[in-house]
Parts: structure tokens; sequence; C-alpha cells
């Protein structure tokens, strides 16, 4: 049996600075990552979360655009059965608004577009006048509509056109706009709740790869592992679980939303065009998965820290 | 600091109990000088490894002071413990090796957790392996190897340091007496480059093999002296190598 001096115990060995966190340090956790739930879960919440956000963001879009257009607008109805009388109120009400400083632009709307408009509702054969179809006028003022300036026009009008009727188109849509403003506090609510149930999965996860790993961080801790060392592990576990979940859940979540998208195109309605994302609304979506991974890490410290100050 | 700085350790007065239970170390004092070899024997259940436990950080008493390296560690904060435990090495009773990293990554282990670069670990580590008479184990896990191997890559995992003090708890109770020599000598050789030893054990054939070691007894909590050394400052007297 040999009895020489033991190896290395004749220096210290220099301690450097390496950080103990890397590759390291994550072997100590066992946990195969991808075997567990954690980035399926992180998956679908981020996919929920991208379809949530650009949900909203495109119902922002959608009113934004249709404000932009509605801004300044008003229409003047001419509500008269008799044909000829209508069109003579019609042509005095252009005639009128044309040459008011306040009125920018007018356009008349013809009667095909709103026969076509009608159809669905009154049958192809509205020729029968059997419903009287008002005329209208798109007017764009050159200031913001008010209720003093439409008061103002309306008085001008009446004189001339007794039946002629202004109103703000904005106003035309306010509920329409009340339920957008709706949707946008609902994404808003649903991606909020969805980041609470991810972080609180997270916390769990955490929670219970602390219970499997406790002799291991015990250990690490008696070897003068720091709080934050042993946080790092779990983060950094955690971390990659997320980055993983959160690219499956942005790509799942960005087909939902090109779908959709294709399918609301389909449509052709303009209001739905106004809704096209644009490149900040991408930039926030991308930020999705992001914000996960950064939501994912922090959780995970902040719960590995809390239970490690119960040790001491 | 006004602790004597030839002291590593003292405790003074301290009692422990776990839960509402009677003490299970009551009035122990005694204070721990550097580069002494101690052996700490006792029955089972006397509270050895309670005792290795408050002298390893792992445990603060339920009253009492202790000093480590001339610092209170009764109201030291929480976040300095690292720096401190860093400078003890530790053979637990029931190994607490990492279960799923290699003996290799097990004896590393402290290294790494104080920063020491890969390239500056793996031939120490290495070394102390093949000390230990493991180096063609170094890539197998602890569950594939007994008790003495497990028990050796313990030894090695708390001597890699070189720290200030060794605790070690019954590092030899599953290896055969030529190992149990062998290990024995490992601690020795780290005694003379100036860390503190402090073994468990109640295999007193142990004792006599190290001629200049000090004697801790416990029974049932309490300390006593037989080498009449633990005390600050030590009876002049105290006869360095008391055997049976
Ligand atoms: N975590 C604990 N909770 C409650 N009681 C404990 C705990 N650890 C130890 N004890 C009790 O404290 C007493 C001393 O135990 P300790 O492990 O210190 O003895 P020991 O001298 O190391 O024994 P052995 O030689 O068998 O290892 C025992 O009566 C034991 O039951
Ligand atoms: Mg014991």
């Amino acid at each position: 049996m040999s009895m020489k001096k033991p190896p290395t115990l004749g220096r210290k060995i220099a301690r450097g600075f390496t950080r103990f966190g890397g590759e390291r340090a994550a072997q100590l956790l066992p946990e195969a990552r991808l075997a567990g739930p954690m980035p399926w879960v992180i998956a679908i919440m981020v996919t929920l979360v991208v379809v949530a956000t650009a949900g909203g963001l495109a119902m922002r879009n959608i009113a934004e655009t249709a404000r932009a257009e509605l801004a300044g607008g008003a229409t003047v109805q001419v509500l008269e059965a008799l044909p000829q009388e209508r069109e003579r109120q019609a042509q005095v009400v252009e005639a009128m608004l044309g040459s008011d400083p306040m009125v920018a632009s007018i356009r008349r709307v013809p009667d095909e577009e709103l026969d076509a408009l009608l159809e669905p509702w009154l049958g192809a054969d509205s020729e029968s006048q059997a419903v009287p179809v008002p005329a209208l006028i798109d007017v764009r003022l050159r200031g913001e509509v008010t209720q003093a300036a439409l008061d103002d026009l309306q008085a001008r009008i009446a004189t001339r056109a007794p039946d002629a009727r202004i109103d703000a188109q904005a106003s035309w849509l306010a509920p329409v706009f009340g339920a957008l403003t709706s949707m946008q506090y609902l994404a808003l609510g649903l991606v909020m709740l969805l980041s609470l149930t991810s972080a609180a999965a997270v916390w769990l996860a955490a929670r219970s790869a602390l219970g499997t790993n406790r002799g291991t961080i015990e250990v690490v801790h008696m070897l003068g592992g720091t709080d934050s060392q042993i946080a790092r592990i779990f983060e950094r576990s955690i971390g990659f679980d997320a980055t993983m979940g959160g690219a499956v859940g942005l790509t799942l979540g960005l087909g939902a939303i090109l779908l959709l998208g294709r399918q609301f195109a389909a449509l052709g309605s303009g209001m739905v065009a106004g809704g096209a994302l644009g490149w900040l609304d991408w930039v926030i979506i991308a930020a999705v998965p992001l914000a996960a991974v950064a939501l994912a890490m922090l959780t995970a410290r902040l719960t590995v820290l809390s239970a490690l100050r119960r040790m001491l | 600091m006004n602790a004597p700085d030839n002291e590593v350790v003292t405790f003074d007065n301290v009692g422990l109990r776990y839960g509402p239970d009677r003490e299970v170390l009551s009035d122990v004092s005694f204070t721990l000088f550097p580069g002494s070899f101690y052996f700490l024997t006792g029955a089972s259940g006397a509270g050895k490894t309670s005792l290795l436990r408050l002298l390893y950080l792992a445990q603060r008493p339920s009253r009492g002071a202790i000093r480590m390296f001339g610092t209170d560690l009764i109201t030291m904060a929480r976040k300095k413990l690292p720096a401190y435990r860093r400078r003890i090495g530790v053979v637990f009773q029931d190994f607490r090796l990492v279960p799923h990293l290699s003996a290799f990554d097990n004896v590393a282990l402290p290294l790494r957790v104080s920063g020491v670069r890969e390239e500056d670990l793996r031939k120490p580590v290495a070394d102390m392996l093949d000390w230990v008479g493991l180096s063609h184990r170094s890539e197998d896990r602890p569950a594939t190897l007994s008790g003495g191997e497990q028990q050796r890559v313990a030894i090695a995992r708390a001597v890699i340091g070189r720290p200030d003090v060794l605790v070690a708890d019954e590092p030899t109770g599953n290896v055969d007496p030529e190992m149990a020599l062998k290990l024995l000598r490992l601690f020795e050789a780290l005694n003379r480059l100036g860390t503190t030893v402090v073994v468990a054990t109640h295999d007193v054939h142990l004792l006599r093999k190290v001629p200049e070691s000090l004697i801790m007894r416990l029974d049932k909590g309490r300390l006593s002296d037989p080498t009449g050394a633990l005390r600050y400052p030590p009876r002049p007297d105290a006869p360095r190598e008391t055997r049976t």
C-alpha cells in the first residue's frame, strides 16, 4: 500500500471566477428536459397568447382605421318617399354643401351602390319602390365633426331640403367601436390570465423540481453553493424548456394567425382589411415567446430563492 | 477581531434540540485549534452527527454561541455562510453523492462551485480519484459503486478543495481496514498541511492509528474531554497522546 503524499494536496487549487451556472451546473438537474410537460405547457400558452395578442392588435387597427376614415365624416340622408322630390332635395343639398366652407368634399352615393347594399334585405326588385330607399350623400368636413357643426349644417339644409338629415358617421358606429374596445380589453385580459397561468405552471414545476432534487440542492448548498448559483441552475433548465416551448408556440400561433387572416381576407370586407398587422405588431407578437422565457426564468428564480431562504 | 487567531472553531455552551423534545446536545463547549486532529467518539445516538452538522453549518444551535475563523456564526447573515462552507470539507455519514453525476463530477463539484476553471481541475480530480483507488471508475455513477467505493468518492470530494476544516462523519465505516488506514493517511497528510480535522467514529482502533490526535467524547449529548485539550487555553499539562 502506497503511503506517498496524496496528490494535489501540496498546493491549493487556484479559485477562479468561472461562473458555476453553465452546462456543468445544469447537469446537476437530471430531470430530462423536454421529457416533462413544461415545454408543452409553455408551447400551448404561447400559442394562445400569440393568437390573443394578434387578435387584440388587429382589433385595435380596425378601430383606428375606421376612426381615421370616419373622422370628419358625416352622412346626409334624404328620407322622402317620392322619387322626384327626393332627387330634387338631394341635388339641393349637394349644391349647398358643395360650396360650403366647412365642407371638404361630398360624394353622392350612387343608387346602384345603395341597391347593391340593400339587395340582401329588400330583394333584387327594389325598383318596385315598395320600400323607399333614401338618397345618401357622404360629406367630409374640414374640421372635426362636432355636434355644433352638425346642428349648424342641419339648420341650414333644413331651410331648403326639409327631408334631409345629417348624422356623424362615427355615431352610427358607436356600438361597433364599443364592441371593438371591449374585445381589445378581452384580449388584454386573456393575455394577462394566460401569463398568470404560465407563471403558476412554472412555479409548480420549479417546486416539484426542487422537491425531487432536494438532496442535490442540499449538497451543493453544503459545498458552499450560493442561493443564486442554485437558482441559476433551475433558471437555466426552465429557460431551456421555455425556449423550446416558446418556439413551438410561436410557430403554432403564427400558423393560426395566418389561417384566420386568410379567411378574413376572403370576406373581402374593407374593415377587416384595415385590421392587417403592421410591422410593429409583428415585433410585439414575436416578443411573446421572449417574454414567456423571461417570465418563466424569473418565476423559477423567485420560487427557488424563496424555497432556499428556508434552508440555513 | 477579538478572537485569538489560533482557534478555528469555538463552541460556547451550545445546546441543540430538534423540535420540542429534550436537547440532543447540551452545554457543549470546546475550541478546535488549527492543524489539530480530533476524533469525536460516542455511542450511536450520542449526538456526533448533530454536533458535526453544527460544525459544517447545516444547522444553527438552539442556544449558545459558535465562533468560526474568529467570526460569530450565530449573528452572521445567511448570505455570508457559503464563503465559510467553502472552507469546510464534509464527508457525510450517508455520503450524499449526487446520484446522476459520475464519480469524477462528484469530486469536481466543490471546485466547480467555487469557480475553478475546467482545465485547472481536471488533473487534481483525476489524481485524487487515483489516490483513493478509483481512477478506473471515474466515469461511473454512484449507484454502480460499492458502499466503500462511494465512501471514497465522498472523501475525495471533501478533501479536493484543501479545506481549512475537514469534518468526516464515520468516514471509514464501509471500507476494509487497509483502506481505512489509507484514508486516514489522507486525512493526516491534509492535517499536516494545516487543515483541522474532525473525524467522528466509533471505531476505537482508528483512534490509535493517529498518535497525535485529540479525543472528544460525546455521551448522551454532553461532551467530555478525556485528553483535556479542548478548552482554550488548553491545560498546559494536557497530555498530547493519551491512549488506552
Ligand atoms: N433531524 C432530526 N430530528 C429529530 N431528531 C434527530 C434528528 N437527527 C438526529 N436526531 C436525534 O438526535 C440524537 C443524536 O443523533 P445523531 O445522529 O447526532 O447521533 P450519532 O451520534 O451521530 O449516532 P450514530 O453513531 O448512530 O451516527 C438521536 O437521538 C437522534 O434520534
Ligand atoms: Mg451519526
